[in-house]
């Protein structure tokens, strides 16, 4: 009796708390909420309302919070991850669409949208430190991993601003191709990868040389070339395999991280824009604007396994242990 | 006292010389015609810098990239009355400037691309819809950023014909640029599969847009107007001159949707667009010039970003190397249509995707899906390579 009491105790708890059980925050741009999904079940746990025209989404360093940009409301919303409930809210400057934060989660990085400026914020006091005045259209924000360099792509002077983190001046610009919208970093710091929604390409970055390397083109049979807009990167922490969303294309492309040549193309729904790797990177989840869902991808057998319906409109999505 | 003066120059000489790093300075004109056409509706009314506006904006923006790139662009506005010598105005403007933005009439800007047709000069096309200009008249100096009338007939056409509304009644008004829709109408009709089953023509018979008792006389003129038509689904209206269109919606004899000049109306921007990081530029413009963005504004503004697309591209403020850019097949530029924008290369014409609008909301944006071509979609709209009458030179 006993044993079978604490043996059914045990299958319950094992089922409650799988490995593999993370929480998914998708911001809904449309909707004006933050879907939750658990990564176990796929299945919507939770829809928090915020603020109006939310965008960029992550977890603070701690795990402890998910910070969503509202753009109209000229704010970022922060949600407790334990009650799923706003608690706070961030001085953004206007129309915050993406952040990053440096490695140690005290110093956030949003960019602005409609003054041309990054915002520097100190997320313990929750003051705003200062700007940066960058290029027309800040968009894509990220550190490289030694912490030292910000980079801030802006969409219509189609450029990457190197900025250093301790003097918060811009040192160097990289010019790539039109409308520049996400930026990320190999783990190793080795190659700064940045999407080009119009011009339709990835340029590598060198992040020494400060300069294009290489560029990955996209082709895809029976798709017109326009249709083509790179906009989310996600690349697995050994930098062997990246994702690129390529938007209306409605596919996410594969690529060989060393080689940067495509391997394959994957249909996902309509209007793919961000994505996230779960924490153990078995699956990528990636945001489809136009179908109103998330696809999940198995990484290693680069599959599309699962369509989950979320709030109008997906934009961003993070991921993490809860 | 010669020597000190030869020593003063070689010293100034030395001292230009010393400032190499002076930004690039890259000159351009805006070429716009005196005055404003008068609209039905008073929130249409164009303003006294519309156009201007949009190239200034676009100089803001180019000057932001450009501290980056240490080029700096300056604009240079002239405004010319029908009495004026166009070319002279523009030989002028050509002196002080490498590129031309301008805003005038088929036929002033045809003298001005002949009279500058041996400077190379480059004219940029931001107000001139004719398709004359892109079509017999075509011209190697100047590139169309203003889309024209088959496009804007093509975008409604093909939206017309997928919202299974294929019967229209064509009301056509009696001026020249009327007449010039209302062929486009018609070409539009023809390739889409949709059905003219009558025209009218409204005349022009003179008379004041604005009287204070103005409400009654229309209410019982349109109706009367449109009565005993064949069945139709849309009413499109071809009226460039701003005599009857407007009037139109809600006073149809049949309850019919109105399109073309007035109702659903094609468009390269409204101010109401939104989308694809639209709405960025929509405050950028509302927060310099205190109104909203006209189409000749975003024309304008996509003429002077198209330089600065170049001479950041090229690095350098050679007209030359620019112009050669914006013709080589790596061009493209971003214009918050969703999609980039190129030059047709056999006469210049920028391909754009054309809004539809009613004045409050974009309805829609064409081409519309299922509209294919083997080159790009956005070659279903407008006059097509294997059409062309164009002969550069």
């Amino acid at each position: 009796m006993w044993r079978g009491c604490l043996l059914t105790g045990m299958l319950v708890w094992l089922a409650a708390t799988p490995a593999s059980a993370f929480v998914a925050y998708v911001s809904n741009e449309k909707g004006n909420t933050v879907t939750v999904i658990d990564t176990n079940s796929w299945a919507v746990t939770k829809t928090i309302k915020v603020g109006q025209r939310p965008r960029g989404i992550e977890f603070s360093r701690d795990g402890k919070f998910v910070m969503v940009a509202v753009g109209d409301d000229d704010t970022i919303q922060v949600i407790d991850t334990k009650t799923q409930e706003i608690v706070d809210t961030l001085p953004s400057g206007p129309d915050p669409e993406l952040f990053t934060q440096d490695a140690a989660g005290k110093t956030m990085y949003v960019a602005n949208e409609n003054d041309n400026t990054v915002t520097v914020i100190d997320l313990e006091k929750r003051a705003r430190l200062g700007d940066i005045q960058v290029g027309v259209e800040p968009e894509g924000m990220t550190i490289s991993p030694d912490g030292k360099i910000l980079i801030n792509t802006s969409e219509t002077t189609n450029m990457a601003h190197f900025i250093d983190t301790t003097t918060r001046q811009i040192v160097a610009n990289v010019l790539v191709d039109s409308r520049p919208r996400f930026a990320q970093f190999k783990r190793d710091g080795s190659e700064l990868w940045v999407s080009s929604e119009i011009g339709g390409t990835v340029s590598i970055v060198d992040p020494v040389k400060r300069e294009v390397t290489g560029k990955i083109t996209f082709e895809i049979p029976g798709l017109r070339n326009e249709a083509i807009q790179p906009v989310g990167i996600g690349m697995t922490k050994d930098g062997k395999t990246a994702f690129v969303a390529l938007g209306p294309a409605n596919r996410v492309a594969v690529v060989d991280g060393a080689t940067h040549k495509v391997l394959k193309y994957l249909l996902v729904g309509q209007r793919v824009w961000h994505m996230d790797f779960t924490p153990d990177e078995k699956y990528l989840m990636v945001t489809n604007g136009v179908s109103n869902d998330v696809s999940v991808i198995d990484v290693a057998a680069q599959k599309v396994i699962k369509t989950i319906q979320v709030g109008e409109l997906p934009w961003g999505i993070t991921i993490a242990q809860p | 006292m010669f020597r000190w003066l030869i020593g003063t120059i070689a010293l100034s000489m030395m001292a230009t010389g010393a400032l190499a790093a002076d930004p690039v300075e890259i000159h351009i004109g805006y070429l716009g015609h005196a005055g404003v056409k008068s609209t039905l509706s008073l929130v249409q009314q164009p303003a006294d810098n519309d156009g201007i506006a949009g190239a200034r904006l676009a100089i803001e923006d180019n000057n932001t990239t450009g501290k980056f790139l240490n080029q700096r662009f300056v604009l240079d506005e002239a405004k010319v009355k029908d009495s004026d010598d166009v070319a002279k105005v523009a030989t002028d403007l050509a002196g002080r400037n490498d590129f031309i933005i301008t805003d005038l009439s088929a036929d002033a800007l045809l003298k001005v691309a002949d009279a500058l047709h041996d400077r190379g000069t480059v004219l940029l096309n931001a107000g001139a819809t004719d398709d004359r200009l892109r079509e017999q008249d075509c011209r190697a100096n100047v590139i169309h950023i203003a889309p024209t009338r088959s496009m804007l007939a093509d975008a409604l056409g093909q939206y017309l014909v997928w919202k299974q509304w294929k019967r229209w009644l064509l009301v056509v008004g009696s001026h020249d640029q009327d007449k010039l829709y209302a062929d486009a109408l018609r070409r539009a009709a023809t390739r889409f599969g949709a059905k003219i089953v009558q025209e009218r023509t409204f005349e022009d018979t003179g008379g004041a847009r604005r009287t204070d008792s103005g409400v009654t006389l229309i209410q019982r003129q349109m109706p009367v107007f449109t009565q005993q038509a064949p069945a139709y689904d849309v009413l499109v209206a071809a009226d460039e001159s701003e005599m009857f269109a407007n009037y139109l919606p809600y006073r149809t004899w049949d309850p019919r949707p109105v399109a073309g000049s007035a109702g659903l109306v094609p468009t390269s921007w409204d101010a109401t667009h939104d989308q694809w990081g639209a709405v960025q530029i929509q405050n950028r413009f509302v927060k310099l010039n205190m109104r909203r963005m006209t189409a000749l504004d975003m024309q304008a503004w996509t003429a002077a970003r198209m330089i600065g697309e170049a001479t950041s591209r090229t690095n350098s403020g050679d007209p030359e190397r620019v112009i050669a850019f914006l013709k080589g097949k790596d061009f493209s530029i971003a214009a918050f249509k969703g999609t980039r924008l190129t030059l047709r290369d056999w006469n210049w014409q920028l391909r754009q995707p054309i809004l539809l609008a009613d004045g409050r909301m974009v309805v829609s944006v064409s081409p519309q899906e299922g509209f294919l071509h083997q080159v790009s979609e956005l070659d279903t709209l407008g006059v097509d390579r294997p059409e062309t009458k164009c002969k550069l030179q």
